[in-house]
């Protein structure tokens, strides 16, 4: 282009409102969405109902994605009305109008993000500090529910999860049995390598370290089933470090207890007594 | 012919011969004078110390053969100094050191982009054996090196992906100068980068490591001696990208042409400038890091081993701490592109260029306050859990920053859907969902379920494929005519575009299905319910992979056959860049441009051009 | 440059790429691979019977392995030759009749709750032909895991002291060695993996490295069909 492109002042009196048909197809659209999002998308979102903490999850899943859908919506409705209405017509080109800033718009688009991040901030803190929401807190948690827990220990190792029970004096099991509508207090730690302690339909996820105490709250509702898998990379056969869990009610659980504490006894006098952490030989020899 | 000639002397060939002798003197030497005596190293068959030696020795070898050590050595026996190397020698500096910005940009441009098919290839493996629930065809420890290999090379290599290629050669343009402040460092950021890239592959020869990109430790310490190729990549590339931005910051404050003030550089500028500060202070916490690593592995020092009195959890927090801003250093320059090429293709002035160096700069000094996000369930002390999720949340305020720029600038504008433009108009597709998935990420109870799953993996393959190599993919459409002189084919550009952006939704929108469903990363064994949607992915990603290639024979076939040269100004861009004839003369200016506006003057009356009048050219 | 150059070049570089592609993936599905061995299948009293002979070394040997040093399990073939195969093709549903010879020294289990065994029959196995329900966990050697059918079995590890001990395998049996018997039954047909939980690779932090990590060695799979 030799001559450099021509400029042109759309006529404004014949243009269209195109702020005020944008605001009103958003409003639309999200009047339409954010309901829908609300009560079909957000109930659907995983981890379930399978303990108070995976519904809480589900509860804080369902907010976000209502929240976030009229941002969507007006995204959508921005690109959708503006990509075909501020098409260059093919030919010469033609410069736009040249708007370099509005203070306005700036400002409030400011003040808008900012109010939804920090709703976001705020919702999710409060969500976090009533039970800590099913994540690993560490060894000093802040979140702790109140009342009465069932202590178990999550042992992470190259390549499996065991699990110690205290209150049946430190029988340790490959089995993860947790009685129905229960307050359990786990403590994970690992032998070896980071691993990740993920029960998933519990809605609970905490990383096994060595040499720390991770401890993570959950309330178990009905008996079920649940899977466990691990979230770190911890080597080899880490795909496989796959597990089923039960949660059971209590007469069914006592039962199981005391097979669990009769398998265990020929190994008892072997074990160290039961502790938050284990920290075996780092057995860097040789030969 | 000229590649005949220059294969004698210092240049690509002499690095290779160099670097493999290197290698093996680095390897007799650990073998036979280092290894005796340690008391230790004779009880280890596999030992780490010779891999560390031999590729530390290739990696020296390498940059002698390359003539890197050439000028100092010169300069020690008493040669004046020069600034420039092996400027005009036709397609043979292309294969050596050579100082001009320009070659260096196109060397990166290829470079890069070797390796970027390297580790898509290794995509391609990965999803090959996802097709089926349980083992396919790579046994379990190699599953883990090729997903490691995949992620490393790319979260390596395309750090430099914007800066390395697009930087270089276009930041000394925009600015109004004929150099880099530092042209031999610039080529040794490039040369490191090609060795860092052969350093992390050979790792197959040496048991592969089973870490994944974040090599996190224990782990890493048990690995096979193939994770200190891991270490040396890293670290290689830690190096390669501190002094890739200790130039670009020298060369953007020191080198302005006159009157181009703050306010008037362009965005790009900006975002190189915002990307090279968050380069210069995150790589040395990644080199020191891994060097500490490297020690525990060959000198059997205990940083990171809880039982010697160590902590993984000092891995994880240093780790992060460059590993957070470096998720940055992926997703500023595409920031920056976005809007460096919307008001181009929209014919109107950047909107709000003061809120969008704001946007930029915030997001830089924000991604230093949120790694601990990457720990929300590991066990660290959990109290400083609500401030990270609101640090992590606050950064989509300047995030929101670019998008209203952007949208801004469309608005009312006169767009043009142009091979680029389309990448960029796609960059708010996919860094609306990446970013807004990153909000469940953020926050804690979510985080829970998402954290280690398919879902993160979906949500940074949405912001660092959706967009950096997306806006990647528009620089190229839209700088490599200028750079080359040749135009690319735009009917196979389009067809490109819109394969790569079907294909790549159509890839990673089921993964936050997959995640949420209870598919965590990195298993090569998952549960049978989720086949049909893997499968889904698998076939998307291999025509997605497809896609690529095309873009390729798009490459090779526009600029090496059909050779239609490219006008010097083929978008009308205001851009100084665009003044200039393509290619882009050796030394850039006859004179100095002097500058009296940013270059978005757009639809503005008597927007003054920047070119024409400006000093005379004297030495640089 | 002419344009049948520039596409010869091209040709080139694509044969060198195919080359190379072709060498990288074929190099990584050989890589610490090991082939599947079918084992030999009886029928007693309608049952399917399998016998498994199975050997654990402190150090592989130069015949049988690249890492000489490396600690590994070893099965004899149908020929009474013990190869280093740790893919197993097993028939689903079947009774599995376990035989270990362990020339290897004790290593001690980093959980010692694996010395008690489990996912066998009656919870029991032998130790050179005396049933036992436990085994020291600092005694231990290996341990032969099977961890989706739960089944883990403590092995017994050569005393330190021993006269005739093995250097590098295979080992005759006139070597000293450790007898270890067990039986467990296969479940539904699946790609299994099998393990052996002590720390025994020598040289390596936690003693996980190495041979631990690599199929072939101390880790395998059940084929189960």
């Amino acid at each position: 282009m030799a001559s450099g492109p021509a400029t042109t002042t759309p006529a404004g009196s014949a243009e269209p409102n195109h702020g005020r048909r944008i605001i009103g197809w958003w409003i639309a659209s999200s009047i339409v969405a954010t309901p829908l999002v609300a009560i079909f998308l957000g109930p659907a979102i995983p981890p379930g109902n399978g303990s108070t903490q995976g519904t809480e999850q589900v509860f804080d899943n369902t907010w976000m994605v209502s929240t976030i859908t009229p941002v969507i919506c007006l995204l959508a409705v921005f690109f959708l009305y503006g990509l075909r209405t501020f098409r260059a017509p093919a030919g010469a080109v033609v410069d736009g109008p040249p708007l370099r800033s509005d203070t306005r718009i700036q400002v409030l688009w400011i003040a808008a993000t900012s109010v939804i991040v920090l709703f976001f901030a705020g919702f999710g803190s409060y969500e976090l500090l009533q039970n800590g929401a099913g994540g690993g807190q560490g060894p000093s948690p802040v979140a702790v529910p109140s009342g009465q827990k069932l202590e178990v220990q999550v042992i992470g190792q190259q390549w499996n999860w065991t699990f110690r029970y205290p209150s049946l004096g430190g029988a340790e099991s490959d089995q993860l049995v947790l009685p129905a509508n229960t307050y359990i207090e786990l403590h994970v730690t690992s032998l070896d390598v980071v691993h990740s302690f993920w029960a998933y339909e519990l809605g609970v996820k905490a990383d096994a370290n060595p040499d720390t105490d991770n401890v993570a709250y959950v309330q178990t509702k009905d008996p079920r089933t649940f899977h466990v898998r691990c979230a770190e990379l911890c080597g080899l056969f880490h795909g496989y470090m796959v597990r089923n869990g039960r949660v059971v009610d209590s007469a069914t659980w006592h039962a199981w207890a005391k097979k669990a504490e009769a398998n265990y006894q020929p190994v008892a006098k072997f074990m160290p007594p039961y502790a938050h952490t284990y920290l075996p030989d780092p057995q860097r020899r040789a030969g | 012919m000229t590649i005949a000639r220059r294969l004698i002397g210092f240049n690509l060939f002499g690095g290779i011969v160099l670097g493999i002798a290197g290698w093996y003197a680095g390897w007799y030497g650990a073998h036979e004078v280092v290894g005796p005596s340690l008391d230790y190293f004779g009880d280890i068959d596999y030992n780490e110390l010779s891999v560390v030696l031999a590729y530390l020795g290739g990696v020296v070898g390498f940059l002698a053969g390359l003539g890197f050590f050439n000028y100092p050595w010169a300069r020690l026996r008493g040669y004046p100094p020069t600034l420039r190397e092996k400027e005009t020698e036709g397609i043979g500096r292309y294969f050596g050191v050579c100082t001009d910005h320009k070659v260096v940009g196109i060397q990166y441009l290829w470079g890069i982009g070797l390796f970027f098919l390297i580790g898509g290839l290794n995509a391609m493996l990965i999803r090959f054996e996802l097709l089926r629930p349980s083992h396919q065809v790579f046994p379990s420890g190699t599953y883990l090196t090729i997903v490691g290999l995949h992620g490393t090379m790319m979260m390596g290599m395309m750090t430099s992906g914007i800066l390395g290629p697009f930087g270089n050669y276009l930041v000394p343009i925009m600015i109004g100068a004929r150099r880099m402040a530092f042209p031999r460092i610039e080529a040794l950021t490039f040369w490191l980068l090609m060795a860092a890239g052969v350093v992390l592959e050979t790792t197959i020869f040496f048991g592969g490591f089973p870490t994944g990109w974040t090599g996190y430790v224990p782990l890493a310490n048990e690995a096979n001696p193939g994770m200190d190729n891991y270490l040396i990549f890293f670290a290689l590339v830690g190096i390669s990208m501190t002094l890739l931005g200790l130039n670009m910051i020298a060369t953007i404050v020191t080198m302005r042409a006159p009157g181009l003030t703050w306010t008037r550089l362009p965005i790009f500028v900006w975002g190189v400038l915002s990307t090279a500060v968050l380069m210069v202070l995150a790589a040395p916490v990644l080199i020191a890091t891994l060097g500490m690593e490297l020690l525990d592995r060959t000198a059997q020092t205990t940083f990171f081993i809880a039982s010697g009195g160590g902590s993984n959890y000092l891995y994880q927090n240093l780790f992060w701490v460059f590993g957070h801003p470096e998720v940055y250093i992926l997703a500023l320059p595409g920031f920056a592109i976005v809007l460096e090429l919307l008001p181009v293709f929209a014919r109107k002035p950047l909107w709000g260029y003061r809120l969008a160096v704001a946007g930029l700069m915030g997001v830089a000094l924000l991604s230093w306050m949120v790694w601990q996000h990457h720990l929300f369930v590991s066990g660290i002390n959990g109290d400083l859990r609500p401030f990270y999720m609101l640090s992590t949340e606050l950064i989509s305020i300047p995030t929101g920053f670019t998008f209203l720029c952007g949208m801004m600038t469309l608005w009312r504008g006169q767009i043009r859907f142009t091979v680029p433009m389309l990448f960029c108009l796609a960059w708010f597709f996919n860094f609306l969902i990446g970013g807004l998935s990153g909000v469940f990420l953020s926050d804690v109870p979510s985080d829970v379920t998402t954290h280690g799953s398919f879902f993160s993996m979906a949500h940074f393959h949405y912001t660092i494929m959706g967009g950096l190599v997306f806006t990647f993919m528009a620089a190229i459409y839209y700088w490599v005519p200028k750079m080359t002189g040749y135009q690319l084919n735009e009917r196979l550009g389009k067809i490109h575009f819109w394969t790569m952006f079907v294909f790549f939704n159509s890839t990673f929108a089921p993964l936050f299905a997959a995640g949420f469903l209870g598919q965590p990363r990195r298993v090569n064994n998952y549960s049978l319910g989720l086949q049909f949607l893997n499968d889904w992915v698998s076939v998307s990603a291999f025509l997605l992979g497809l896609s690529m290639l095309l873009f390729l024979y798009n490459l090779i076939s526009s600029l090496a056959f059909a050779k239609v040269p490219a006008p010097a100004n083929p978008w009308d861009s205001k851009s100084i860049e665009f003044q200039l004839p393509s290619p882009v003369p050796v030394h850039n200016f006859d004179r100095i441009p002097v500058f009296s506006s940013d270059p978005y003057g757009y639809g503005e009356p008597a927007a003054p051009v920047a070119m024409p009048a400006g000093a005379p050219a004297g030495r640089d | 440059m002419r344009s049948g150059a520039k596409l010869g070049i091209v040709a080139a570089a694509l044969a060198l790429a195919g080359v190379l592609i072709g060498f990288y993936v074929s190099h990584l599905t050989m890589l610490a691979g090991s082939p599947s061995y079918t084992v030999p299948v009886t029928h007693q009293n309608g049952q399917t019977v399998v016998d498994l002979k199975l050997q654990t070394v402190a150090a592989v040997g130069p015949t049988l392995s690249q890492n000489p040093e490396w600690v590994s399990y070893l099965i004899m073939d149908s020929h009474g030759q013990w190869k280093r195969d740790t893919v197993w093709r097993l028939p689903a549903h079947a009774t599995i009749h376990v035989t270990v010879y362990n020339f290897d020294g004790d290593s001690g289990l980093r959980n010692p709750y694996f010395g008690r065994p489990q996912g066998v029959t009656d919870n029991t196995f032998t130790v050179d032909g005396k049933r036992v329900n436990a085994l020291d966990p600092n005694l231990t050697s290996h341990t032969f895991a099977v961890p989706q059918y739960g089944v883990i079995v403590p092995i017994a590890g050569v005393d330190d002291n021993a006269k005739n001990q093995c250097g590098y395998a295979p080992c005759p049996m006139s070597n000293a060695h450790r007898t270890i018997t067990f039986t467990f039954h296969t479940g539904a047909p699946g790609h299994i993996r099998w393990q052996c939980f002590v720390p025994c690779a020598a040289g390596w932090i936690d003693g996980f490295g190495g041979p631990m990590q690599t199929i072939g060695y101390m880790d395998g799979f059940l084929d189960v069909v």
